[in-house]
C-alpha cells in the first residue's frame, strides 16, 4: 500500500505498510494484519522486560528531541502508590510535519496498541491521547478505533482476559501549536492555558495532575508493537548511518518536490536520494534552493549541506541542522526566503504562549522587522538587529519556541544573505505587507 | 457588554449535554480538566462561545469566568464571536505558502463573497480566516470548512468546493 | 543551626546559605540583588520574566535564579557579561511597547522597570518605527485601576488572587504580544485583600484609585508602623507628604502578615489627618476651661488622682500604646480602678493563602497589650460604672452619643484627647495627646507579639504621649521616683513586660514569653 504514493522500493515500510488501506482502520482488519499480537505478548511480560526490550532496540523519541524511549520510561517510579499517566502527543503542529496524521488516520490501532504496551511498561493507569483540534478526521477515526478496542476487550478492565486494566482517552486540543510541547500539553489537558512548565520537576516525577507521567510521540508509540513482536535486535539492525540512530523514521516531505508525502526510511538514508529519488526531485525546470529538514524550528540547509547528509540524528546535526520531527520542507529557486522566514516568524509570534518576555515580545518584533524589510523599508542595520534579537531569544526562555523563531532567521541571514540584500538594495520588488 | 443586555442565554449544559459532560468526568481526576471538552460542547451546540456561555461553563465547572476566559482566548479554534454558517480556515504557513496558499485564500475570499479575512459574507454563509499550519503540508493547500478537512485545494478547485456548502 | 548549610560564591562573595534555597535568595545573603519582576517571595515562581537569569559556572545556559536551587560550591555571577546582556535584552523587550509615561505614572520613583532600566538598560530604543500596543485603562475593582499599556505580564497579580486570595478573578488572556490581564466585568476585584495587587505590581500597571496622583514617590516620607485596625498587627509603612498621611502600605513580616495588609486597614487612615486637634492643655478654673502649660496640667492631674474618692474608671481606645496604658494604670496604682478598652467588632476577613492572617473582628490593635497591663474589654460595664465613679480617665476613644452622655454625667472627667469633644464640655482637664502616627509605642497583637511603631510625623502643638503625663503624676506621688525619659524607657519600666526594651523587640517584634494574665 502506501499513501498518497505507492511504497517506493527504497523505503523500509514498517509503520507505513498499511497507509492507504482502509481495512487497517478497523479492529478486525488490524487483527487480520497481525495487529494486537504485540499487546497480547506484552500482557505476559513484566514492565521491566518491556522497558529493556525497547531500550535495546535503540528507539528514540520521534517527536523532535530524539531522547531514548526506553530510558525515558525507566525514569518512571517503580511503585504505584500514586497514579501514573501516559500521554500520547498527537498534537502534530510543527510546520512541515504531517507524518503522525497518517498513523492516526490509517493505522489508529497501531497507536492504541503502542499506547497500551507503553502503559504496561510504565505502570500507567490511564493513557491520554492529546490530538490537535484541527485533525478532525483523524480524531473521528481514532475515537472510533478506541471504542472498537474497548468493545473487543483489548482495552478496559480486563485487557484480553489478562486481568490488567488498560484505559485510553482521546482528548481534543483546540488550536495551539505550543501544546505539542510536553509540559504545555499537560497543562492543556488539565484545563489550563497551554503554558510550558519549568523543568525540573520533570514529568516522570510530577507531571500530569502532579503525578508521574511519560509523554511519547505518536510515531514513537506506533513503533513499539513492532519492536515487541519482531525483537529489539531486528529494530536495532535497521541502521544505515550512525549506530545511535536505529530503526525507521517517517519523513514527511512537503514543498517543491514532485511527490510530496510521508516516506519511511531506515535512519541514515541519504537525504539527497530522499528528495531526488523517493520524492521524484524538483518540479520541472527548478533547482533546489533550501531544505528545512526537521520541522520549521531547525536551521535551514543549503543544497551543499544536503549533499552527502545522512538522514539521522547525528548526520543532520553534522550538516548543521537537526532531524527534529522529520518534517522536511523543500524549497526550490522560486522561493523568496525572506518572505518565508517572515511567515515562520509570524507563525511563532502567533503561537507564543505569552509567558516569557523574550518570546512574547521578540517573536512579534522580529516579524515586524522582516515585514519592514519586505516592504522595501529595511535598513542595512536591520540584519544586525535581527541577529542580536535572535541572540536575546535563544536559550533564555522556559521552552524553545523563542529559539525556534530565531533559528530560521539566523540560518536564513547567514546562508541566504543575497535574498535579504535584494530587498535592502531595492533589487527585489517591495511586497505590500504588514502595518 | 453585560450579560443582562444580550438576549437571554439558554443554558447549554442541561439534559443530554449535561449528561455527556458528566460522563466525561469519569475520564479525569479534576473538574478543571473538563474545560476544553466543555467549551467544545458549547461551540458544537451554539456555534460560538458567548459571554453568558463563559459564565455558564464557569458555574458548571466551579471556575471563575475570568479563568475560563483566560483559557478560552488561548485556543484559536474557539469562536468568541458569531461566525458564518461555514467557517473556512485556509493554511498559509510556509510549507503551503510556497505552494501557492495565498492564491487559494484570494480565490476563497472572492468566491465566498467575504472580501476580507475574518469578515462574514453578506449572505451569512461564510467566514474565512488564514490559519497557521494545519499539519497536512504534503497536501498543499489544506483547508478546513467547519469540521471537513479538505486537502490539495487550488484556486481552480475553490468554486466547486464552496458550492457544496449552502 | 539545624539547617544544613552550603557554601556558594555570588559575584566573588563567599556565603554560607541553607541548602535548598534559590539562587535569588542566596544572592541576598551576599548582598546582591538579582534583578527580577515575576519572582516574589510570598508567591509561586513561574520564572517567566526572564530578568533573573544568572551565570553559574559549569552550567550550559544562564539559569533563572528564582527557581534554581543552590548547590554546594556553586560559583554564581549575577553581573557576568552574558547575564548582563540577557537582562539588557529583556529590558529592551519590556520597553518596546511600554508607553514611557513616567511623568504621569504613580509608580515613577518606586518602579522596578525604571530602576532596572536605569541600572542596566539601554538609553536608546531600537524600536522606533512602530506604533506601540494600546489598550484602554480599565476598572478592576473599587480601588484598583489596570493600565494595560504599562503591564509587563509578570502575573504577580494573577498569582496573588489565585494563591493568596484563592479567588482567581484575574487571568492572562490571549497569546503572544496580544496578551493582557483579564477580569470578568461581573466579578470585580473586590476581595477584602485585593489592594495588595497594587503593591505587588512592579510597574505602574495596577494603581490605587485612592492614591491616584496624590503624591510623587520621591516626595514621601516613610515610617515603620503597625496597622492600628485590628488585633492582627500587620506591619505597615505610613507614608506622609508634608505631614499628611497619604498612604498605608504593608511592611514585610513573615511571621505576621508576610507582605500583605487588608483593604480595610489600608484605606483607614484619613482620621490620622484630622484637622481640629487639641494642641494645648485645658484646665478648668472657675468653671471655665482655660489653656495652661503642661506643669499646671500635670499638677491638676496629680491633685485629681489624689483628692478624688471612689472608684476610678479608665476608658481607652484600641489604638492606645502599651506605654500609655501601662503608665495610666501605674499612675492609678493606689486607687481602685476599673479599666476597659473599647473594641469595635466587625466581620472577619481571612487571607486564605496565609494561615493565621486575617482582618480580625476585634478592631483594636492593642487589645492584648491592654490586657497585659490590666485594662480589660468589659467596656459596657465600665461605661455604666462611669456614672458613679469618682474619677473618669478617658483616653482618646471614639464614643457614640450614649457613651458620651454617660461619661459627661459621671465622675470628674480627665480627657486625654487628640481632639476636643463638644459632648464632653464638663471635663475638668483636657490633655492634648499624640496619636499613634505621631509617637513611638508598642502594640501587642493577638499572638502576644509585641511590635514597635514609629512616629510618621510631628505632633501638633503641645501634644505629648499620655504615658509622659501619667509618669509625671506617678513621680509626684512618692519620693525618689525616677521617670522615664524616652518611650523605650517607659516600656522597659513597666513590670508587666519583664524588662524588655524597645531595642529587644527589633523591627519585626517579639513574642512575649508570658501570655497575658488579667490582673
Amino acid at each position: 500500500m502506501g499513501y498518497p504514493h505507492p511504497i517506493h522500493p527504497r523505503e523500509t515500510p514498517v509503520l507505513s505498510t498499511h497507509f492507504g488501506d482502509a481495512t487497517a482502520r478497523t479492529f478486525a482488519g488490524w487483527v487480520e494484519l497481525g495487529g494486537y499480537a504485540a499487546l497480547r505478548a506484552a500482557l505476559g511480560m513484566t514492565p521491566e522486560a518491556i522497558v529493556d526490550q525497547v531500550k535495546a532496540s535503540g528507539l528514540r523519541g520521534r517527536g523532535g528531541a530524539g531522547f531514548p524511549t526506553g530510558l525515558k520510561w525507566s525514569f518512571m517510579p517503580k511503585d504505584t502508590s500514586r497514579t501514573h499517566y501516559l500521554c500520547c502527543n498527537a498534537d502534530e503542529s510543527e510546520p512541515g510535519t504531517f507524518k503522525d496524521r497518517e498513523i492516526l488516520r490509517w493505522t489508529p490501532h497501531a497507536l492504541i496498541e503502542g499506547c497500551a504496551i507503553a502503559a504496561l511498561a510504565i505502570r500507567a493507569e490511564m493513557t491520554y491521547i492529546y490530538i490537535r483540534g484541527e485533525y478532525t478526521d483523524p480524531h473521528r477515526i481514532l475515537q472510533d478505533a478506541v471504542a472498537e478496542a474497548y468493545a473487543a476487550g483489548a482495552l478496559g478492565p480486563d485487557a484480553f482476559g489478562s486481568g490488567k486494566r488498560l484505559d485510553v482517552v482521546v482528548h481534543r486540543g483546540a488550536g495551539a501549536y505550543i501544546c505539542g510541547e510536553e509540559t504545555a500539553m499537560m497543562n492543556s489537558l488539565e484545563g489550563r492555558r497551554g503554558n510550558p512548565r519549568i523543568k525540573p520537576p520533570f514529568p516522570a516525577v510530577a507531571g500530569l495532575f502532579g503525578l508521574p507521567t511519560t509523554i511519547n510521540n505518536v510515531e514513537t508509540l506506533a513503533a513499539v508493537p513492532h519492536i515487541i513482536t519482531r525483537g529489539a535486535a531486528w529494530y536495532n539492525s535497521l541502521c544505515l548511518g550512525n549506530p545511535k540512530s536505529t530503526g525507521t523514521k517517517l519523513i514527511s516531505v512537503c514543498g517543491h518536490v514532485q511527490r510530496p508525502g510521508t516516506y519511511e526510511i531506515t535512519l541514515g538514508f541519504p537525504m539527497r536520494d530522499l528528495i531526488f529519488d523517493l520524492c521524484g526531485g524538483m518540479l520541472p525546470g527548478r533547482t533546489l534552493k533550501a531544505v528545512i529538514p526537521g520541522g520549521s524550528s531547525v536551521p535551514i540547509m543549503t543544497p551543499e549541506e544536503v549533499d552527502g547528509c545522512a538522514t539521522d540524528y547525528e548526520g543532520i546535526a553534522a550538516a548543521g541542522s537537526l532531524l527534529g520531527s522529520g518534517g522536511m520542507i523543500v524549497m526550490d529557486d522560486s522561493t523568496d526566503l525572506v518572505y518565508q522566514v517572515m511567515r515562520l516568524a509570524r507563525f511563532y509570534a502567533h503561537e507564543s504562549c505569552a509567558q516569557c518576555t523574550n518570546c512574547r515580545e521578540g517573536t512579534a518584533w522580529t516579524t515586524r522587522i522582516l515585514e519592514r524589510i519586505l516592504r522595501g523599508e529595511g535598513k542595512e542595520s536591520d540584519l544586525a538587529l535581527l541577529m542580536d534579537l535572535a541572540d536575546n531569544m535563544t536559550g533564555k526562555t522556559i521552552c524553545v519556541l523563542s529559539d525556534s523563531c530565531a533559528t530560521p532567521v539566523v540560518s536564513g541571514i547567514q546562508k541566504f544573505r543575497a535574498d535579504f540584500d535584494a530587498y535592502l538594495t531595492g533589487a527585489a520588488a517591495p511586497v505590500a505587507i504588514g502595518a | 457588554m453585560s450579560i443582562e443586555s444580550t438576549e437571554a442565554h439558554q443554558p447549554v449544559f442541561v439534559g443530554a449535554v449535561r449528561e455527556r459532560l458528566e460522563t466525561l468526568q469519569d475520564n479525569y481526576p479534576t473538574r478543571m480538566a473538563l474545560l476544553l471538552p466543555a467549551l467544545w460542547m458549547v461551540q458544537e451546540e451554539r456555534g460560538w462561545i458567548s459571554d453568558a456561555a463563559v459564565h455558564e461553563v464557569a458555574t458548571v465547572l466551579e471556575l471563575t469566568p475570568a479563568y475560563v476566559r483566560g483559557v478560552l482566548t488561548f485556543y484559536t479554534m474557539y469562536h468568541q464571536h458569531p461566525v458564518g454558517r461555514h467557517f473556512v480556515q485556509v493554511c498559509t504557513t510556509s510549507p503551503c505558502n510556497i505552494c501557492g496558499a495565498e492564491d487559494v485564500v484570494a480565490a476563497v475570499l472572492a468566491e465566498s463573497g467575504c472580501g476580507d479575512l475574518g469578515a462574514t459574507s453578506p449572505d451569512g454563509r461564510f467566514t474565512v480566516i488564514e490559519v497557521e499550519c494545519l499539519g497536512a503540508c504534503g497536501f498543499a493547500t489544506p483547508m478546513l470548512i467547519n469540521d471537513d478537512f479538505i486537502e490539495s485545494v487550488t484556486p481552480v478547485t475553490v468554486p466547486a468546493l464552496l458550492a457544496r456548502y449552502r | 543551626m539545624t539547617e544544613e548549610m552550603v557554601s556558594v560564591t555570588v559575584d566573588g562573595v563567599v556565603v554560607q546559605v541553607p541548602r535548598g534555597i534559590t539562587i535569588i535568595e542566596a544572592a541576598k545573603h551576599a548582598g546582591v540583588l538579582v534583578p527580577h519582576y515575576c519572582y516574589h517571595p510570598s508567591l509561586s515562581s513561574p520564572a517567566v520574566c526572564r530578568m533573573c537569569l544568572v551565570h553559574v559556572e559549569k552550567m550550559p545556559k544562564l539559569v533563572p535564579a528564582c527557581v534554581t536551587p543552590v548547590a554546594d560550591g556553586q560559583v554564581i555571577s549575577v553581573h557576568a557579561a552574558e547575564a548582563r546582556k540577557a537582562r539588557e535584552g529583556v529590558l529592551e523587550f519590556l520597553l518596546i511597547n511600554h508607553p514611557l509615561d513616567c511623568p504621569i505614572c504613580d509608580q515613577a520613583g518606586e518602579c522596578e522597570l525604571q530602576d532596572f532600566v536605569f541600572q542596566e538598560g539601554q538609553a536608546r530604543t531600537r524600536y522606533s518605527e512602530y506604533a506601540k500596543r494600546y489598550n484602554p485603562v480599565e476598572d478592576f475593582g473599587p480601588d484598583v485601576l489596570y493600565v494595560p499599556n504599562r503591564c509587563i505580564l509578570c502575573t504577580r497579580c494573577v498569582r496573588f488572587m489565585e494563591e493568596m486570595a484563592e479567588e482567581p478573578v484575574l487571568a492572562v488572556a490571549e497569546r503572544g504580544d496580544r496578551a493582557y490581564i483579564a477580569i470578568d466585568p461581573h466579578q470585580p476585584l473586590d476581595h477584602p485583600w485585593s489592594g495588595n495587587v497594587v503593591d505587588l505590581c512592579p510597574v505602574g500597571s495596577l494603581v490605587s484609585r485612592d492614591f491616584l496622583h496624590r503624591a510623587r514617590a520621591w516626595d514621601l516620607d516613610k515610617a515603620a508602623s503597625i496597622c492600628p485596625g485590628c488585633t492582627q498587627g500587620c506591619n505597615i509603612t505610613i507614608e506622609t507628604r508634608d505631614e499628611a498621611v497619604v498612604r498605608l502600605r504593608p511592611r514585610p513580616n513573615l511571621d505576621v502578615n508576610r507582605h500583605f495588609m487588608c483593604d480595610t486597614g489600608r484605606l483607614d487612615y484619613r482620621w490620622m489627618n484630622q484637622a481640629d486637634r487639641a494642641e494645648a492643655p485645658l484646665v478648668r478654673r472657675e468653671g471655665r476651661l482655660v489653656a495652661a502649660d503642661w506643669d499646671a496640667a500635670v499638677e491638676r492631674l496629680h491633685l485629681l488622682v489624689h483628692d478624688t474618692t471612689g472608684p476610678v474608671v479608665v476608658l481607652a481606645s484600641g489604638r492606645a500604646s502599651s506605654e500609655s496604658l501601662g503608665w495610666l494604670m501605674r499612675m492609678l496604682e493606689a486607687r481602685s480602678t476599673i479599666a476597659a478598652m473599647k473594641v469595635p467588632i466587625g466581620d472577619e476577613a481571612p487571607l486564605a493563602g496565609v494561615p493565621g492572617l486575617a482582618l480580625r473582628p476585634e478592631r483594636a490593635a492593642n487589645l492584648a497589650g491592654a490586657r497585659i497591663v490590666g485594662v480589660r474589654d468589659a467596656w459596657n460595664d465600665a461605661i455604666a460604672r462611669a456614672g458613679t465613679a469618682g474619677l473618669v480617665i478617658l483616653h482618646d476613644v471614639d464614643l457614640n452619643d450614649a457613651e458620651a452622655a454617660a461619661i459627661a454625667g459621671g465622675g470628674t472627667l480627665v480627657h486625654f484627647a487628640t481632639a476636643a469633644d463638644d459632648r464632653l464640655r464638663t471635663a475638668d482637664l483636657i490633655l492634648p495627646v499624640t496619636m499613634m502616627a505621631e509617637e513611638q509605642g508598642v502594640y501587642v497583637n493577638r499572638d502576644h507579639r509585641a511590635q514597635r511603631y514609629f512616629p510618621a510625623r510631628s505632633a501638633p502643638g503641645l501634644a505629648r504621649p499620655a504615658w509622659w503625663a501619667a509618669s509625671q503624676v506617678w513621680q509626684r506621688a512618692g519620693a525618689g521616683r525616677t521617670v522615664p525619659a524616652t518611650t523605650s524607657e517607659a516600656f522597659a519600666m513597666l513590670p508587666a513586660f519583664g524588662g524588655l526594651t524597645h531595642r529587644d523587640l527589633g523591627y519585626s517584634g517579639r513574642k512575649l514569653d508570658q501570655p497575658a494574665v488579667p490582673r
